[in-house]
């Protein structure tokens, strides 16, 4: 068994439009069927738009939110309920806003101490150990165990928020935008963290940014998201140097690089398609140079493409 | 927690309503141990005695019982009813917020449509239905009081648990392994209590009111027993003859409601968590200016020239220098950019231009902006506000920032240029339609009619790039524009004042913390550092070679598209706060080339042709292109 994670066409859609007493009157469908799998040790990176389900999907993962259909396989075994403190002990979450995450109200310590109480029932005085070891292996002090979170600045409290997801004993952890609310050279030491970390407990990562630089530098495989759907899956090193997606193409002209000049790639609108209303094909098809009357009509499905990639797309641009 | 007691006694009204709410509660909670008459004991022969005459200091009602007593049972009476209906109110209104709150969804719309059902009544009315059925008496009174007040409270506390629901730490909890319940007592509840607390204070002497309201109805206390509201009502009728039998409870009334209202306030502002930070007192206008020495004189550099700009933050005793001493310049259609890390004075120094810091806490201490040789710090408010958005305009990372979200985008293109000049509908019309164009947004004759909430985050900041063109300004201060955006549309909105900038001859200051951003949009750089400028140079100089061993450094933690799975380089460390500035270079403590020297004194920026760096050891870009 080498799979850590596999998701079988999950999916999930919001009602929206309460009306009276709260009947829905239509769906968002926020996340499409998605059939992945992450290897085990393996770093899998996410990346996409804001509003393109990133997080609905890592919500999912956790038991955050339930499914609308499909299943979730962590470490062989099926989740069916969502239920986080089921999940909890199998996969954890780091946040993207680090002050957010911690309770302003509560210490360090007390923090610390939930999972270790609720998910494994851990006597006081094992309790004391574990945080100890845990806080060495992210290099925070154990001097700051008694103070409040606001007393941190966002590198530290990243620190703790990461610290708080390996106390469950986890092995999978989904890090939603750890460092995006950091400092490049603060960013830099977590993301070095998260890699140290990685090797030392072999941890399996869902890495989710918007940061394209960033997925790439921590990643094996990418999975690029569009409007819901996975439409680009392959090597970390393939992925943006030779895109075979032409919205992945899209991304990677964007990135502003030094020595590259400014030209924005695309001139008309970059909205994604309004979600209550989807297009019967292609969701890229209202942005994409190469659309088709097919592209139109029809759903591309994601299909292997080369010798390691996926790519949902009717006319993949040449490797 | 004694920060929150500080902040109440700084606030002196609250105080003095602290103090005489304690009297009043000491004296009601001692008045069983007082020597008093008999409160009950009626003696017609003595009815209507005034106030001050023998044997009964504030007189005799209409029994000629005696009043001081009646007085002090009565607002004990009166107070424990208050209080009692207060938390009654308090406790199930909370938990029914809590409740729907925190669960959401159905169990919420059930709760609130039953809690709006109630407010409809006006409470008066309810209040009466309640006792109405229930049948006179205190007991009963005190349970409509608080019935009352209870969708108050559910109300109130059900916005504040929404919004706390879904934080982050909730999640967090969820796959802790907390229960619901856990996490409503120890996540939810510890953060809801100032809000309950704050308003139970603003309405406990409501409460109170209205309790002696039903008692002055004879719905509450029942004879002989004496409540305030009852002893106001049994005085109605004798209210001309003799006026004492009113006033003694009616001034009492007023006392304990004025003192507990002005103690509420001065809780609610000490609670308020958007006062703690600042003072109690309103913001000024303009930023504060209180400079010491001479003024600089402008040298004709630029459109903008802003020389030894210092702005600090006086924070109780603490002095936060957020900029130490800045210069910098901005020429017609140049774009200069200001890079650094978060908190190192981008935003302060921008904000300083225009007098837009808050005050206080914010002061500039010195320094001079010098827009087409006036000097625009110490202007006075005037002139400043004629000249923002009009000759100086600001694009914030949040557009909402600046954009209304009740109004039209379209209305407020119009209403930011009648700021400056009239302008009649047509024309407005016109205009703002040609803005929009002007930002490239698609449909612009439909999209003015929108509202903010209407469009996507590009979008909105495409708006707000328009507001600050409205009154075609010669400089425009982009304070980290495209950070909330995504990069397909920030490569837009960088085109977009790109071309701009071109087409206008705007001079655009452009902050970010984007090297990449950096290299595409400016002419020139400013590397910031703990409040001062760090390295300045043309912008391909310094992102090919850059001399400052900070700059470099940040540049190596900027990880690059194409450069595959790798270790990055970090900075280890973190900036220095501005209130304890070492002495020396404020990046020694990270500094791998860190000497002796690098501590002592003031490290100058030394000028040479185009660049400039503040560095004892620079590196040396012939070396570092060879290499
Ligand atoms: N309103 C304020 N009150 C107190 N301190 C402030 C305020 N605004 C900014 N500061 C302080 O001033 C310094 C510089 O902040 P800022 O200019 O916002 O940095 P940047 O824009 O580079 O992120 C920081 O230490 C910050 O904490
Ligand atoms: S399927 Fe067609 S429209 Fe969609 S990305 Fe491919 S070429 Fe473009
Ligand atoms: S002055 Fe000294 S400590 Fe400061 S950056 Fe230069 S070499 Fe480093
Ligand atoms: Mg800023």
């Amino acid at each position: 068994m080498t799979e850590a994670l596999k998701l079988t066409d999950l999916a999930k859609s919001f009602p929206v439009g309460r009306g009276f007493l709260g009947g829905a009157r239509g769906a968002v469908k926020a996340v499409h069927p998605i059939t992945l799998s992450v290897r085990k040790g393996e770093t899998l990176g996410i990346v996409g738009e804001s509003g393109c389900g990133k997080s609905t999907l890592a919500r999912m993962l956790v038991g955050l939110l339930k499914p609308t259909s499909g299943t979730i396989e962590i470490e062989g075994e099926a989740f069916a309920t969502a239920d986080p403190a089921a999940f909890g002990r199998r996969i954890q979450y780091v946040f993207q806003d680090p002050i957010s995450s911690l309770n302003p109200r509560k210490t360090i310590r007390q923090i610390m101490e939930a999972p270790l109480k609720r998910l494994h029932n851990m006597p006081a005085e094992a309790r004391k150990e574990r945080i100890a070891e845990i806080f060495d292996s992210v290099n925070l002090r154990e001097e700051f165990l008694d103070r409040y979170p606001h007393e941190f600045s966002g590198g530290q409290a990243q620190r703790i928020g990461i610290a708080r997801a390996l106390a469950a004993s986890a092995r999978i952890l989904i890090l939603d935008e750890p460092v995006s609310a950091l400092d490049v050279s603060v960013q830099a030491q977590v993301l070095n963290l998260l890699a140290d970390l990685r090797a030392a407990f072999d941890l399996t990562y869902l890495f989710i940014s918007h940061d394209l630089a960033v997925v790439e530098a921590v990643s094996d495989r990418i999975a690029v998201l569009y409007f819901g759907s996975v439409v680009e899956l392959g090597p970390a090193e393939e992925v943006f140097a030779t895109p075979r997606h032409p919205y992945t193409r899209l991304l990677a002209d964007s990135a502003p690089v030094v020595g590259r000049p400014l030209a924005a790639p695309e001139a008309a609108g970059t909205d994604l398609p309004d979600p209550l209303n989807p297009p019967p094909g292609c969701a890229f098809a209202g942005r994409c140079p190469h659309a088709t009357d097919r592209c139109r009509s029809e759903v591309p499905r994601l299909e292997p493409i080369g010798d390691h990639a996926r790519v949902a797309c009717f006319h993949p641009l040449p490797a | 927690m004694t920060g929150f007691f500080q902040l109440l006694a700084r606030n002196r009204l609250a105080l003095a309503g602290g103090v005489v709410l304690s009297l009043v509660i000491l004296l009601a909670l001692v008045t069983p141990l007082l020597p008093l008459a008999d409160p009950d004991v009626t003696d017609t022969a003595n009815r209507f005695k005034l106030p001050f005459s023998e044997g009964a200091l504030l007189g005799t009602d209409h029994l000629g019982r005696d009043l001081l007593s009646r007085l002090l049972w009565g607002t004990r009476l009166s107070l424990a009813v208050g209080f009692a209906a207060a938390i009654v109110a308090a406790t199930i209104g909370s938990a029914i917020g809590i409740v729907a709150g925190f669960y959401g969804g159905r169990t919420d719309n059930l709760i609130m449509r039953g809690v709006d059902m109630l407010m409809a009544f006006p409470y008066i009315l309810l209040a009466l239905a309640i006792v109405a059925a229930l049948g006179p008496g205190l007991f009963n009174a005190l349970i409509a009081v608080a019935a009352v007040n209870v969708p108050f409270f559910a109300r109130n506390i059900r916005g504040i648990t929404v919004g706390i629901a879904h934080k982050e730490f909730v999640d967090a909890a969820r796959l802790a392994g907390l229960s619901n319940t856990r996490i409503i007592v120890s996540e939810v509840l510890p953060n809801v209590i100032p809000v309950i607390v704050i308003a139970m204070s603003t309405t406990i002497g409501w409460m109170i009111l209205e309790t002696a309201g039903l008692s002055f109805l004879g719905l509450g206390s029942q004879p002989p027993q004496a409540d305030l509201g009852s002893m106001l009502g049994e005085a109605r009728s004798a209210l001309i003859t003799n006026p004492h039998t009113s006033i003694v409870p009616g001034l009492m009334i007023l006392v304990i409601v004025m003192s507990i209202n002005l103690l509420g306030d001065g809780v609610r502002d000490a609670l308020d968590p958007r006062l703690k930070s600042g003072a109690l007192s309103r913001p000024m206008a303009a930023t504060r200016v209180d400079r010491k020495g001479p003024l600089p004189a402008p040298t004709g550099a630029g459109l903008l020239e802003v020389q030894g700009l210092q702005t600090q933050f006086h924070i109780k005793d603490r002095v936060y220098r957020a900029v130490g001493g800045v210069d910098l310049h901005v020429a017609k259609g140049e774009c200069l950019g200001i890079i650094g890390e978060s908190g190192s004075g981008k935003s302060v120094t921008a904000l300083s231009v225009m007098g837009l810091v808050a005050s206080p806490p914010g002061v500039i201490t010195g320094g001079a902006a010098h827009y087409e040789g006036e000097d625009l710090i110490g202007a006075p408010y005037r002139r400043l506000r004629g000249m923002r958005g009009r000759n100086v305009a600001y694009i914030f990372q949040d557009p909402l920032a600046t954009l209304h979200p009740l109004y039209r985008v379209g209305d407020q293109l119009i209403e930011a240029i009648r700021a400056h000049r009239p302008i009649g509908r047509e024309e407005g019309r016109r205009k703002a339609v040609e803005l929009l164009t002007a930002v490239r947004i698609p449909n612009p004759e439909k999209r003015i009619a929108n509202y903010p909430h209407e469009m996507s985050g590009g979008m909105r900041q495409r708006v707000g790039i328009a507001m600050a063109l409205a009154n075609d300004p010669d400089i425009i201060i982009a304070d980290e524009p495209t950070t909330a955006l995504d990069v397909t549309v920030q490569a837009q909105v960088l085109t977009i004042l790109d071309d701009l900038r071109r087409s206008r001859g705007l001079a655009i200051i452009f902050i970010t913390h984007d090297f990449g951003v950096v290299a595409q949009l400016c002419d020139r750089v400013a590397v910031m550092y703990a409040g001062r400028i760090v390295e300045e140079g043309r912008t391909a100089d310094i992102l090919g070679a850059p001399r400052h061993p900070y700059t470099a450094r940040l540049m190596a933690c900027v990880p690059e598209v194409g450069g595959g799975k790798r270790r990055l380089e970090a900075i280890a460390g973190l900036p220095p706060v501005v209130d304890r500035l070492p002495e020396g270079c404020a990046f020694a403590e990270r500094c791998l080339k860190a000497q002796e020297a690098c501590r002592r004194d003031e490290i100058p920026l030394v000028r040479d042709g185009a660049s400039a760096v503040r560095c004892l050891y620079p590196n040396d870009p012939s070396r570092e292109a060879a290499e």
